[in-house]
């Protein structure tokens, strides 16, 4: 079970995270929707420990990422598959390195271990024969696939997508929607998908967490996000330029402008 | 006007903070010899090896130009075997490390830093740390070992160069035979003036590799920051060649003399 408690984050003066809590049920994959730039990458990003929160903590199985040595960290990660929102590859590695690297490491497996875990992952993915290509000659859709393929050759207990779909064309959007959807039934991973596209995010979540001014505003089935009465999260998963948000703002302005007459009373 | 001080200072000591937390982090990374052990040839291949083409270049023509100012300087005042004494001292001591440290903090530190900073803003180092990996063991440690022992190898390749093309330009271009120019090599000659040149050269290798290893991956900002971080790493190195340049002149070429 991943846990984020209370979690608070800020860059200078920029507070993306504040009192983000969420919980994500072992078996499930939980989608996170929000605006762009509102912190969800910050979110999981903290679940791997690329991030320290300033606030609150994430624990992963019950340990405190935060608080984990760099060795209990290593271990940890192991466990965990993060799939980046432009892959990632390493530019120098052929596909067949790039997914081979994670396995490396781990000094139980055989050469020719790797190297048939390998062709199964590329082939779950639907890249078989890809091996040798560097990642300059696969389009961006190949190369997120190959980002997945990377992460589940680890054959992770958790996977995190960072906008798995994004900048692709609606038919490889949802050829990557089928692959998320394949992995679970297949791998059995808990998941959490970042996403702000709705039909990726009802296609492969079994819960929907929206994140908004730095917190969870609400989280749900799919069916009840879909029934949502709350302008803000009815605006962002219908795509309305006008709508709860655009309230909001008015009425957050309309406070600052009275207090400011106040001030000069 | 106190504002804009007091954000330069805390930017100076960030900076601080995080070279030397990064110095920290690669120290402590020296125990993961698996991870860096398996990298370390390669990159002793791409800093040192693949960097000889340009080194020698230069070398060539740096002992063409010395012997020739060399024999211009001293010509009617001293015997023409001083033309090899100057060539050699000067090639081996000075030019020899300092103008392959200066056209390397080109070539290798700006390479370091580019790359290790497109892998930053490409999330590449994050995937790396994901997949269980120490970015310090696997990207810093294998560049500041092959910088550190390849430099004095590519630099006794530009010793020798340039003597030979000084050599070379002495006996086609000057009244001077292959026997004086030898003579006045082997006169002042001492094995200390190698160690000298290698061990300045170790240093430029070390403070070269570390400077675009630290640059690259606190890289922030895009192509932009990325450009940022190149550049810089070009100016620190050249400054540091020079501010250790003169270090070893002071430590080492004064306790010689006394």
């Amino acid at each position: 079970m991943i846990e984020f408690r209370d979690l608070h984050k800020a860059f200078g003066t920029n507070r993306v995270l504040e009192g983000f809590s969420l919980a994500v049920r072992d078996g499930e994959t939980m989608v996170i929707i929000g605006y762009s730039g509102t912190g969800k990458s910050v979110a999981i990003k903290h679940v791997v420990g690329l991030l320290e929160p300033d606030a609150g903590e994430v624990t992963v199985d019950g340990q405190v990422v935060s608080q984990l040595k760099r060795r209990d960290l290593t271990e940890l990660r192991a466990n965990i598959g993060f799939v980046f929102q432009f892959a990632a590859l390493f530019d120098s590695l052929t596909i067949f390195d790039n997914v081979a690297l994670g396995l490396r490491r781990r000094r139980s497996m055989r050469e020719s271990d790797i190297a048939t875990r390998v062709a199964e992952s590329l082939r779950l993915v639907d890249l078989a024969g890809t091996e040798g290509h560097m990642p300059a000659e696969l389009s961006g859709g190949m190369r997120k696939r190959v980002g997945l393929a990377r992460a589940i050759a680890l054959r992770p207990k958790y996977l995190l997508y960072d906008e798995p779909t994004t900048g692709l064309d609606p038919v490889t959007a949802a050829v990557i929607d089928q692959l998320i959807v394949r992995t679970r039934e297949a791998l059995g991973v808990t998941s959490i998908v970042i996403t702000h596209d709705m039909r990726s995010a009802y296609t492969v979540g079994d819960r929907i967490a929206m994140l908004y001014q730095g917190r969870i505003r609400q989280v749900g089935t799919v069916e009840e996000i879909r029934a949502t009465d709350d302008p803000v999260v009815r605006q962002f998963i219908e795509g309305r330029p006008d709508g709860g948000r655009a309230a909001e703002r008015a009425s957050l302005s309309d406070a600052a402008r009275a207090l400011a007459h106040e001030e000069e009373a | 006007m106190f504002a804009s001080v007091g954000r330069h200072v805390v930017g100076v000591v960030e900076g601080y903070g995080r070279l030397g937390r990064f110095l920290g982090d690669t120290f402590r990374a020296l125990s993961d010899v698996r991870t860096w052990g398996s990298q370390t040839l390669q990159q002793m291949r791409r800093l040192g090896v693949d960097s000889l083409p340009i080194t020698l270049f230069i070398a060539a023509f740096t002992g063409i130009v010395l012997a020739l100012l060399a024999s211009y300087a001293m010509t009617n005042y001293v015997p023409p075997y001083l033309v090899g004494t100057l060539v050699g001292k000067t090639m081996i001591l000075e030019l020899g490390p300092v103008l392959t440290g200066l056209a390397l903090a080109g070539r290798v530190g700006a390479n370091i830093a580019a790359e290790l900073g497109t892998m930053r803003v490409t999330e590449q180092v994050d995937a790396l740390e994901t997949l269980a990996y120490n970015p310090f063991a696997y990207l810093v440690i294998p560049r500041v070992l092959a910088g550190t022992l390849m430099f004095p190898v590519v630099v006794a390749f530009a010793m020798g160069t340039g003597l030979v093309t000084g050599w070379i330009a002495a006996t086609t271009l000057l009244p001077v035979t292959t026997a004086q120019f030898v003579r006045g090599l082997q006169m002042f000659f001492v094995p200390f003036d190698v160690q000298y040149g290698l061990i300045k050269s170790a240093s430029f290798g070390l403070v070269i590799t570390l400077i675009g290893c630290f640059l690259g991956l606190t890289t922030r900002g895009g192509a932009e920051g990325v450009g940022r971080a190149t550049t810089r790493t070009v100016v620190y190195s050249a400054e540091m060649i020079l501010v250790l340049d003169a270090y070893w002149a002071v430590t080492l070429l004064r306790t010689q003399v006394a």
